[in-house]
């Protein structure tokens, strides 16, 4: 979990660096959490000898941030809906729903052994400047 | 930050005053344990404070959910109190705001359970 706690805080200091507002900093590294616990948890499967892989770049319109696993791989589409009602109550279910909620994009790549996971949010224009004329 | 737990009790509710993260690894172990200690005690009316929580995640929220569901399968009712927005805006997204009594001060919390 140490690498868990360094992803999210890296996270966090790339949010602020762009000067996203709280609400949004919060749900960007919310969803970066998420994704880099499922990959120790159900990735690695919590495996000491396996590892996690982070890296963020600010393209100026977006921030990307790709985490990768050594695990089996999975499939997002088999996900059970944790909105569903018959699914509401379960105690699990709901990290790749929350990342997808608070991030722009989510890409899925297998990678044979591992997936990695891109997560994509966009950046606004600052005040007072516009994309066209 | 760790999650730390205050317990009190008023009226017949036992109240859990929460300070800090709910998320794996840190506090959504000491929440379950902390519930089902009260519930083995036969404690019936839970009420939650999450006045001083600034992060859950998907885990905490599971435990949230399981706490309840295990409340209501004893008998007993668990309801949250003083959701800071962080939080509330994470039930609101995974529909949770809909499973739980949601309370904004403690004095209405409590009359809930009479």
């Amino acid at each position: 979990m140490d690498s868990v706690a360094e992803i999210e805080a890296t996270a966090e200091k790339l949010t602020q660096a762009v000067g996203m507002d709280e609400d949004e900093s919060f749900r960007v590294v919310m969803a970066v959490r998420e994704a880099a616990v499922n990959a120790v948890l159900h990735g690695n499967s919590y495996d000491p000898t396996k590892q996690i892989s982070a890296s963020f770049e600010n393209t100026g319109k977006s921030l990307v941030i790709t985490i990768a696993d050594q695990g089996e791989g999975l499939d997002p589409d088999k996900i059970p809906d944790p909105l569903a009602p018959e699914n509401l109550l379960r105690g699990t279910g709901r990290g790749i729903f929350l990342i997808r909620s608070f991030m722009d994009e989510v890409h899925f790549r297998q990678m044979h052994p591992g997936t990695e996971l891109t997560l994509i949010k966009n950046l606004q224009p600052a005040a007072g400047t516009s994309a066209d004329v | 930050m760790a999650l730390t737990i205050a317990t009190r009790e008023l009226d017949g509710v036992t109240i859990l005053d929460l300070s800090g993260r709910i998320t794996l690894g840190e506090g959504a172990v000491q929440l379950r344990e902390a519930i089902r200690e009260l519930i083995s005690k036969g404690v019936k009316n839970i009420l939650v404070g999450l006045g001083e929580v600034n992060y859950i995640d998907s885990s905490g929220l599971g435990e949230l959910v399981s706490s309840f569901t295990t409340a209501k399968n004893q008998g007993a009712d668990l309801k949250l109190l003083n959701l800071t927005k962080k939080v509330q805006d994470v039930l609101q997204v995974t529909k949770l705001y809909t499973v739980f009594d949601i309370f904004d001060d403690e004095a209405s919390a409590i009359a809930s359970f009479k």
